[in-house]
């Protein structure tokens, strides 16, 4: 007879009227996951990049995040953050999370956070990935990141790591990337 | 922001779009990856966009799976592959190729490779375990770039249990004379103690050799570690305090090269990351705090470049000043910085000096002040988000007097608000906010109307269910609480005169609860027009079915008299056949229970005032259908988790020990189950599911159709302390500056000449003087008069003196919901369903303490008390303890019954000029008591003394022996408490607070204690049968190897008699190189533990019902054997 006290508590929530919630449920990012105890302390959740037309040039998920909610998520994104003008802060609040972006002419550069990072350094540190970026690229174009998605993305890895600023030193964020190219060049 | 934008502008000319075609025709116009991103480019719609899409992967299948594609051409399509999944389309059979790549391609084929893999899978994916093997090739490359490439992957994901296989490697590259590959080895390591802290405990020391490291960018990756391990143990790492502070110096003095720079500023993201570490050490800590001091003043000095980096840092410094123990100085120059935050016109960093804000206003609650007129501006703000952190600011300083502006300004922004999170979040505050300091009746019922209404179906559920708790439960006014029903009636029957239709359904579901338990308050309201009310409801097309149970309940509860009776009567008729079954079965009940009124009158009595409803969980009333039921032949229940268990066996190879000791399978269901039924309750305490489902309490309410309220056993009392917080408002910190800060002189003179200023800002002033009414000692900022001393209204009655300290994360809804767990008793007929119901054991609590309405005294408009929250750390009874407290602490001895047993040390948690209170913990047969000795050190008598604590993993419960009202002056007392484990954790973390009164003053003191999981622990006598029965049940496990202790003859046996010495483990038998030892938490919560010898190591196997407890016990053995 346990099997109703302890499935009660679903049966209850069932019944309480979750379902009508759930018809209005977003998509949401789950909290940080907890593995063996410890807390994962991810303060950045994601880092997109996306054009003015909303198109993704490029997204990187640093907390579990179903491939199929991602287009929502980041249609979502997007919206929030054309829909700001100059005068607004470069900050959105998103569900239980905060957006931080920074405009690079048509291309968007878009991080997500949890409330409790300091959203300044963010904003810096998209910076610091463009002036990287530019470095590398020597003048980097929103091409240059279509056809070299590859590389973009090992000069990231480079930066962030599980949600956390790992290098913020240009050149040795470049390092391994540099000596990969020297060996397939020559 | 402008400003900003502009400079990329010109920093970046070139980001300027598709205008370089040249890159475009470079790469290749003839590669598939050019064709693809040309493809995306042009894309104008979805639809063109999944044919293209659908197209490529179509394309992509061919060619991975052929044989002859190259590496390179692999490595173009894993690219290609990237793309599809970055546009949401799956591409999953190309994960294969992808840790294919990384094995076999070369340098820049085998990154992509490695990069797709952790693009493409997620950190449990199982295909993950074929990159071992290719990660341990490549650590052990000659080439550095491979090992970098390994590096660089392990430190994203790796599976944990392949941890081990690769861990020593790891640990190698610590040593490596490159900075890339130490660097990469620390981010490795950290990435492993995230996912199993127990596996690198032992390199710890090697953690240390890192943060000395004389490279910083192998120092900047070990300070993630040590971010995290701090997090997890602030208490482990006190020593480091002056290592960090030292780091930081140099770092802000500019001694790292140059590369570390950004915009001239010296390595600011390490910096910040150093800031939130010495934030955590200082917190509570004054000794550590000082340490500080210095450093932080240097790195407010420093910041003074204009740049958005350095107000980055400037935040984080002025965050770490406000978090630890408090240096008046120090905050004098934060409060200022946050100042020049606030009122700067960019507004990032008015954004972010709001946040600032927000974060001390608890501490400083003058800093409001100062700032009033900005933030009255904030509230208007274009910018959504300013308003929004301005609320949030303002939710923090609520108080009696200012609550209702607040609500006005949360509601308006609500009105406007779209986004659902926002509502949700922000309508839960509101309703907090109400409930804690409603000045009256009235306000708070339209209050309340107005958050379900704006709520919707999206509010939380406990919003609703604390609503109907307060309406049921009532404060300690009769007369008030008859008001407050009748508004609540006359309120809704109002609105259901009006449009109901646009009601959300929680809304309606509040309203059918309100009127079918309250509305016979109005006398002069006939029932019959009520039941006609509720009955329209019913007739609405969007109204859920939940909705109409919660209707015919209500007129279940109503219909007496003729009208109402043949009202009730049509109603039934239209559900009698409902499809849905708890309708039907309402609408049965509503037509039996109509018709006879005894029973109804018995059922669903009129007034329920407090009592309160005791659940059987381990439904014991059911054993006589139980027993019927297996005698028929029913199966024996087996829990869930023994079920899948058993499944998984059958399906595997059986790698259990004991099986052999193993002679009959006994079901302990099944043989006592037939016998007896008591004996059957009886053994369902032992058995893994019930200790399980007491411990989860709170979710595991049951339903019990006609009852009012059911409760779990801690189920709602998890009400937090609404006085605690109001505390945290009100009163200063002792070392602010008792000087009036220069910003309120600027108020105060604003005030003395309001004719002067012209109208709109007068209305700002008028809103200023509202809203931060209350907020200050001196009334000049008060417009509108003396600030008068109101009581928070609705005070709840208290059930338990423990109520506050069950801080349960989910509050148990509401039973008002009349769902039937009749249905799932088989039983169809109503009224012998009812009649269940005595069965029920109904049990009233503990009548409302006095002493507990100490908690409920209003601390809003007392003066400043002496609060400090010095923390004393109490470290585990194997170390001695480190402090000794500040002030001579009286003689005390233990109670003469508890002088036996063992104990701790007596340590002092809290004192001050007029009170001390020290503590220690006794470790009792079947539970821990805490003793806790009050001194009180004044020249008055303490009254209306109460302890609370908040703890989420303890149940703290007072001993009734020794309750404890008043001390008088400079006399001790002790009380005790009883605390038993509701979730295992390594440490026992409560955090306290004391409130009393002394001469007529309420004040309050808050304190910590903490205590290990081996406190709790007992030996648990069990014979080797008894350990193979358990050992099956149990599906919480976890294992490891430990170190063995080698000094005797059987390091095994001397092992397992050090943990049983040190643990109070009970050694059940050993045979050769295998031992079981078992043990419990003081109730009935076993854990079997299991160990065999392997290769000079013990490998330990830990197996228990309760969740977390293998893990946590795990890492006490672990300590005791490392400490001998």
């Amino acid at each position: 007879m346990g099997s109703e006290a302890g499935e009660g508590g679903e049966l209850e929530r069932s019944m309480t009227g979750a379902a009508l919630a759930d018809a209005n449920a977003i998509p949401r990012c789950p909290g940080p996951t907890s593995v063996s105890g410890a807390l994962v302390s991810e303060m950045i959740r994601f880092l997109l990049m996306v054009n003015r037309q909303g198109q993704t040039r490029l997204s990187r998920y640093y907390s579990d995040v179903e491939l199929r909610l991602r287009q929502s998520l980041e249609a979502e994104v997007v919206y929030r953050c054309l829909s700001r003008t100059k005068d607004q802060c470069s900050f959105v609040e998103y569900q239980d999370y905060k957006l931080v972006y920074r405009q690079y002419a048509g291309l968007f550069i878009v991080v997500g956070v949890t409330d409790d990072e300091n959203e300044l350094s963010i904003f810096e540190m998209i910076h610091n990935f463009v002036e990287v970026l530019d470095k590398y690229f020597s003048r980097v174009s929103e091409l240059d990141i279509m056809f070299n998605l590859d590389r973009v993305h090992i000069i990231l890895d480079e930066m962030i790591q599980n949600g956390n600023i790992v290098e913020t030193n240009r050149s040795r964020i470049l390092a391994p990337l540099s000596a990969i190219d020297k060996i397939c060049d020559g | 922001m402008s400003d900003v934008v502009e400079k990329t502008l010109t920093a970046l000319p070139s980001l300027l779009s598709l205008d370089s075609q040249t890159v475009a025709t470079k790469l290749s116009s003839t590669s598939k990856l050019g064709a693809l991103i040309r493809g995306i480019t042009e894309l104008r719609s979805k639809h063109e966009e999944e044919k293209l899409i659908q197209r490529e992967l179509a394309s992509l299948k061919d060619q991975v799976s052929s044989p002859h594609t190259s590496m390179r051409q692999m490595k173009e399509a894993m690219v290609r592959a990237i793309y599809c999944e970055m546009l949401g389309y799956e591409a999953s059979f190309s994960y294969i190729h992808a840790i294919k790549l990384a094995q076999q391609g070369s340098i820049l084929d085998k990154r992509v490779g490695y990069l797709a893999v952790c693009l493409f899978l997620k950190e449990n994916h199982e295909l993950l375990l074929l990159l071992v093997n290719t990660v341990l090739k490549d650590l052990q490359s000659t080439n550095l770039i491979e090992v970098c490439m390994a590096l660089t992957v392990v430190s994203q994901m790796f599976p944990k249990d392949m941890i081990p296989a690769i861990l020593p490697l790891v640990e190698e590259k610590l040593n490596h004379s490159k900075e890339i590959i130490r660097r990469k080895a620390v981010l490795a390591l950290y990435k492993f103690y995230v996912m199993a802290p127990n596996q690198v405990q032992h390199i710890h020391n090697k953690f240390r050799k890192a943060l000395c490291d004389k490279d910083p960018g192998v120092m900047f990756a070990s300070l993630h570690i040590y971010l995290q391990m701090i997090k997890d143990n602030p208490e482990g790492y006190k020593d480091l305090t002056g290592s960090f502070v030292t780091i930081l110096k140099q770092v802000v003095s500019g001694k790292l090269p140059m590369d570390f720079n950004y915009h001239t500023v010296p390595a600011p993201w390490l910096q910040i990351q150093l800031l939130r570490i010495l934030s955590i050490l200082g917190k509570n800590d004054k000794h550590s705090s000082e340490i500080m001091y210095e450093v932080l003043d240097e790195s407010l000095k420093r910041a003074e470049i204009n740049h958005n980096i350095t107000y980055a840092i400037l935040y984080e410094c002025v965050k770490c000043i406000y978090t630890i123990y408090p240096n008046s100085d120090l905050h004098e120059k934060a409060a200022k910085c946050i100042g020049n935050f606030v009122i700067s016109s960019k507004i990032n960093l008015k954004y972010l000096g709001l946040k600032a804000l927000t974060f001390v206003i608890q501490q400083d609650p003058k800093l409001a002040l100062q700032h009033q007129m900005t933030i009255i501006e904030c509230l208007d703000h274009p910018d959504i988000l300013i308003k929004r952190e301005t609320l949030e600011l303002l939710f923090r300083i609520t108080n009696a007097q200012n609550v209702t502006v607040i609500v006005e300004k949360m509601l308006e922004f609500l009105h406007q608000s779209k986004d659902d999170y926002t509502t949700i979040d922000l309508v839960g505050k509101v309703a907090e906010i109400a409930e804690k300091y409603a000045p009256e009746n009235k306000w708070f019922i339209e209050t309340m109307n107005t958050v379900f209404s704006l709520g919707g179906d999206m509010i939380q559920a406990d919003i609703p269910n604390s609503f109907l708790k307060l309406l049921s439960e009532g404060f300690d006014n009769e007369e008030e609480n008859k008001k407050l029903r009748l508004f609540a009636v006359d309120s809704y029957v109002s609105l259901l005169e009006g449009e109901t239709r646009k009601l959300p359904q929680r809304f309606l579901q509040v309203i059918a609860w309100v009127l079918g338990e309250y509305s016979h308050l109005r006398t002069d309201l006939d029932p019959a027009k009520v039941m006609t009310l509720l009955s329209k409801l019913l007739d609405i097309r969007q109204i859920s079915s939940e909705t109409k149970t919660w209707v015919l309940m209500a007129m279940t509860k109503l219909c007496s008299g003729e009208a109402s009776i043949s009202k009730a009567q049509s109603v039934c008729e239209d559900y009698r056949s409902s499809s849905d079954t708890v309708l039907r079965q309402r609408a049965h009940e509503l037509q039996l229970l109509s018709q006879d009124p005894a029973l109804r009158g018995q059922l669903l009595p009129l007034h329920r005032g407090s009592e309160t409803l005791e659940v059987d969980f381990s439904l014991s009333f059911l054993d006589a259908f139980v027993s019927e039921a297996l005698a028929a032949g029913a199966a024996p229940y087996k829990p869930p988790h023994q079920r899948h268990e058993e499944l998984a066996q059958e399906k595997a190879l059986s790698l259990e020990p004991y099986e052999l000791s193993l002679p009959i399978n006994m079901s302990s269901y099944s043989v006592s189950g037939r016998q007896s039924p008591t004996l059957m309750s009886g053994s369902s305490g032992l058995s893994g599911d019930s200790t399980e489902l007491s411990a989860k309490g709170s979710s595991a309410t049951l339903k019990l159709e006609g009852v009012k309220r059911v409760w779990g056993k801690e189920g709602y009392l998890s009400k937090e302390d609404p006085v605690e917080e109001v505390a945290q408002v009100e009163t200063l910190s002792p070392l602010s500056s008792p000087n009036q800060p220069p910003g309120a002189g600027r108020t105060l003179s604003n005030a003395a000449a309001p004719s002067e200023t012209p109208e709109p800002q007068q209305e700002k002033l008028q809103l200023a003087s509202s809203l931060f009414v209350g907020l200050s000692l001196q009334t000049s900022v008060c417009l509108m008069g003396q600030p008068e001393p109101t009581a928070q209204r609705f005070r709840r009655k208290a059930k338990t003196p423990n109520s506050s300290s069950s801080a349960l994360p989910e509050r148990v809804s509401v039973a008002p919901v009349p769902t039937s767990s009749v249905d799932n008793m088989l039983s169809h007929d109503p009224l012998e369903a009812t009649s269940m119901l005595p069965e029920v054991t109904h049990e009233t609590i503990l009548p409302p303490n006095t002493e507990v309405n100490a908690l409920l005294i209003d601390t809003a408009n007392s003066s400043p008390s002496p609060s400090n929250g010095v923390e004393i750390p109490f470290e585990t009874s194997e170390n001695e303890i480190a402090k000794t407290p500040k002030h001579e602490c009286p003689v005390r001895s233990l109670p003469p019954d508890l002088l036996g047993l063992p104990h701790t040390k007596i340590t002092s948690l809290c004192s001050s000029q007029t009170l001390d209170v020290s503590a220690c913990h006794v470790e009792k047969d079947d539970s821990v008591s805490l003793l806790i000795f009050t001194s009180n050190l004044s020249d008055s008598d303490m009254e209306n003394i109460h302890f609370s604590f908040s703890t989420e993993q303890l149940q703290v419960s007072l001993s009734s022996e020794r309750p404890l009202h008043e001390i008088l002056k400079h006399s001790n007392a002790v009380c005790e408490y009883s605390l038993t484990v509701h979730a295992p954790a390594i440490h026992f973390q409560m955090v306290g607070t004391l409130s009393y009164e002394s001469s007529s003053q309420s004040r309050e003191m808050e304190f910590s204690y903490k205590l290990p999981l081996s406190s709790f622990i007992r030996p648990l006598v069990i014979s080797t049968e008894q350990y193979g029965t358990h050992w099956l049940d149990f599906s919480n496990d976890t294992k490891q190897n430990l170190a063995l202790v080698s000094e005797g003859q059987d390091p095994l046996t001397d092992t397992l008699n050090i943990l049983k010495r040190k643990l109070g483990l009970h050694v059940v038998e050993v045979i050769g190189l295998e031992g079981i030892a078992a043990c419990r938490l003081a109730q009935d919560q076993p854990c079997l533990l299991h160990c065999r010898v392997n290769a000079g190591t013990l490998a330990v196997w830990l197996r228990s019902p309760v969740p977390k407890l293998p893990d946590c016990l795990l890492y006490h053995c672990q300590r005791v054997l490392e400490e001998t």
